[in-house]
């Protein structure tokens, strides 16, 4: 039983615009997290900007996407500059000094949630985590002819856009200071001799996330925003040792765990003759950890079979003595 | 209006508010207590993190159990099976965290983030499965998210507290051994110490505190009992005995006075609510604590820039160099100066500072790198620093020829 074209217009093709589009993003940002040593900043960014969220919510009254993002934008600057404070003044390692500031943001999120829910507000915590992709719909398309139609594209739903918008933004960004971020990632203190601000640049990649994270959010939940963030790039990352390469494959390969994911979880139940589809932002997750394993093990040259062959290959060579062999 | 409110607030502290809720606020005390201990050594050992991948992790284990509670056909849903779903699926993602940054070259931040969101992922995936096929008991399911204690059962409760109680007396047992992990892993290699079982023993009492604190705090925030004590222990010593009663401290009184607050406010998450708790114990160590607190470090460096500024003022007027004015208020309340001109007591300190000055600049010259890292040169008094027969060396070198 496959769903009719018009079905898959209206539900699935926005849904998975909006997934892709948000992992494209995710996975695009996240290369300079995972080089810099930093994937925790995602997980950190992504919770603590719940509070900020809720607030803008509370303030503007409605669902409104703006009020919310600007809190939670301004709820991700206040992380940062508290992690910041709590590391230097405290004197604590960065993780721990995350830790605190993220689990406590978060915790006054969950209650500022329950309290606006006590009133009768439709938020709760299940939509910033697992997001919302199944309610996403594009009600213009009605056949694969009307796609002709220019009225119908100008009908895409708000997240799609807004998610557009911001994939634009990071391409644009990362592009234009490629040789910037490159230089500032690998050797900071040679980027600062060469005139070049690597503290500006490293912040810059936090709000980056940041407002990666916040326009995806909305759509994917911030559970899939980690995933993205970390698992693409780092699959990416096992698999060639040049940065460009790196970038896009990980964008590839966030694309494919949106595609394979939705995919599954949509209608892979319907295949094996279930009629509920599964949560689709989960297992989109999933399918970058598969991806992820895949390239963990079967990596050319930084995979562990690729690793144990290139070992062997080492041993085969003429002129190798064994070490055991060359004990006295 | 507050008044009833206040009294029970107070009935649930002191335990007198029904056996049921003694329990729950004793066994969430005993729970923070536990989190506090070990999280000093996974703080220390630079693990506080590893603890959030391990709590996400738990998720999948937990419906994987559900669902074979479900087929095998228990009636409600078992707590024990639910936990030993946890305990498989959070192992199983420590494992894979600590396989990822030791075999790939992935470093250790990516393979947190990896592990904790795809193993959540998997396991929102699971609850929705679950929620298609509309089993009975489901709905107790998502109070292992956020966290619930007033779904507690008194067995519930017991068996928390005691294993807990059980995981700090288990770091009390290990002290020695954690403490020479923590601080050197690499001498206690050499000694001969087991490091590898000691940090297996170190992660898997953080399992235990995990898995435990799922019912109450909720497997988003469970994280923090590790993390907030023991870093807002850090702020009031430097001694990690002291450290790490005062991270216990701090975490069962977050613990006790965050489950008395969610047993008033039954509509706000518990794990939240201890989650603030414990974060406003972090704000005031963070402020006030006196050996590292803000307040402390300004109120240090202010008795520092006074007392400098004093001497210098003071070496100026011997000079016949007038002070400034801020300063010589200062140093009229003091009874040092009268009138603009130096008193007895004035000039007595004014001499002493002087020489100070003198022989501070002195070793500065001759032995720049025999300086105390902890001396503030030119504002302690140079006896109290350095050794008799240096200073009397001193002295000789910058007499006045």
């Amino acid at each position: 039983m496959m769903p009719d074209v018009q079905e898959f217009l209206q539900i699935d093709a926005p849904a998975l615009l909006a997934a892709v589009l948000a992992c494209a993003a995710c996975a695009l940002v996240g290369n300079f997290l995972v080089l810099r040593r930093q994937g925790m900043m995602g997980d950190a960014v992504s919770h603590a900007i719940l509070p900020g969220i809720v607030g803008g919510f509370l303030v503007a009254g409605t669902r409104e996407t703006l009020p919310m993002m600007l809190g939670a934008l301004a709820a991700a600057a206040l992380a940062g500059l508290l992690i910041e404070a709590v590391r230097r003044l405290g004197r604590l390692e960065s993780g721990a000094a995350m830790g605190v500031v993220f689990t406590v943001m978060f915790a006054a999120g969950v209650v500022m949630i329950e309290q606006a829910s006590a009133g009768g507000i439709d938020l709760d915590a299940d939509c910033v985590l697992y997001g919302q992709l199944e309610t996403i719909l594009w009600l213009a398309p009605t056949g694969w002819a009307s796609l002709a139609d220019p009225a119908v594209w100008a009908a895409l739903p708000r997240e799609v856009l807004t998610l557009a918008a911001v994939f634009a933004l990071c391409v644009a960004l990362v592009g234009l200071f490629y040789k910037e971020l490159k230089i500032t990632t690998f050797d900071p203190a040679l980027a600062s001799t060469l005139g070049i601000p690597a503290g500006l640049f490293h912040y810059g990649v936090v709000l980056l996330v940041a407002a990666t994270a916040i326009a995806a959010f909305e759509a994917v939940g911030s559970i899939l925003v980690i995933a993205m963030l970390i698992a693409p790039p780092a699959a990416a990352r096992l698999l060639t040792d040049r940065l460009a390469a790196q970038i896009l494959l990980s964008v590839a390969l966030g694309v494919l765990a949106a595609l394979v994911g939705y995919g599954a979880a949509a209608f892979g139940p319907m295949l094996l003759g279930a009629s509920h589809s599964l949560n689709a932002a989960g297992m989109i997750a999933v399918a970058s950890g598969l991806i992820l394993a895949l390239a963990v093990l079967f990596g050319p040259r930084h995979g562990l079979l690729g690793r144990r062959r290139a070992v062997g290959r080492l041993r085969a060579a003429p002129g190798f003595v064994a070490p055991e062999a060359q004990k006295p | 209006m507050i008044d009833p409110m206040f009294e029970e607030a107070l009935r649930i502290l002191t335990f007198q508010s029904g056996f049921n809720s003694a329990v729950v606020v004793a066994g969430t005390a005993a729970l923070g207590l536990a989190g506090g201990t070990v999280g000093t050594f996974l703080l220390l050992r630079r693990r506080a993190l590893v603890s959030d991948a391990l709590s996400h992790a738990t998720l999948p284990g937990i419906a994987v159990a559900f669902l074979v509670g479900a087929a095998l056909g228990l009636p409600e849903r078992s707590l024990p099976l639910l936990l030993a779903g946890a305990v498989a699926s959070g192992v199983v993602g420590l494992l894979t965290v600590q396989a990822l940054s030791r075999f790939t070259r992935l470093t250790e931040d990516s393979a947190i983030g990896a592990v904790l969101s795809v193993f959540f992922g998997l396991g929102v995936v699971l609850l929705s499965v679950i929620q298609n096929l509309e089993l009975g008991g489901q709905a107790g399911l998502k109070t292992f998210i956020l966290g619930q204690t007033a779904a507690m059962a008194q067995g519930e409760a017991i068996a928390i507290g005691l294993l807990a109680a059980g995981a700090a007396l288990a770091v009390a047992l290990l002290f020695k051994e954690l403490r020479v992990l923590a601080f050197d892993p690499g001498f206690a290699a050499v000694q001969g110490w087991p490091v590898g079982a000691l940090d297996l023993a170190l992660m898997g009492l953080a399992t235990l505190v995990t898995v435990i604190g799922l019912q109450t705090v909720g497997l988003i925030l469970v994280v923090a009992l590790l993390i907030i004590p023991p870093a807002a222990a850090r702020f009031w010593t430097d001694r990690l005995p002291a450290l790490t009663l005062i991270a216990a401290v701090i975490g069962a009184l977050s613990g006790w006075l965050g489950a008395t607050l969610s047993a008033l406010l039954p509509k706000l998450p518990a794990g939240a609510v201890i989650v603030l708790v414990a974060g406003g114990f972090f704000l005031l160590s963070f402020l006030f604590a006196p050996a590292r607190g803000l307040v402390a470090a300004a109120l240090r460096q202010g008795r520092l820039r006074l007392t400098f500024a004093e001497r210098r003022a003071l070496t100026d007027l011997l000079d016949g160099r007038p002070a400034e004015s801020s300063v010589a208020l200062w140093l009229r309340l003091r009874g040092y100066i009268q009138d603009g001109a130096l008193t007895a007591a004035g000039q007595t300190a004014a001499r002493a500072a002087a020489r100070d000055r003198r022989l501070w600049e002195r070793f500065l010259a001759d032995y720049p790198a025999l300086l105390p890292a902890h001396a503030n040169w030119g504002v302690d008094p140079i006896d109290s620093v350095l050794p008799g027969d240096m200073v009397r060396l001193l002295e000789e070198r910058s007499a006045p020829s």
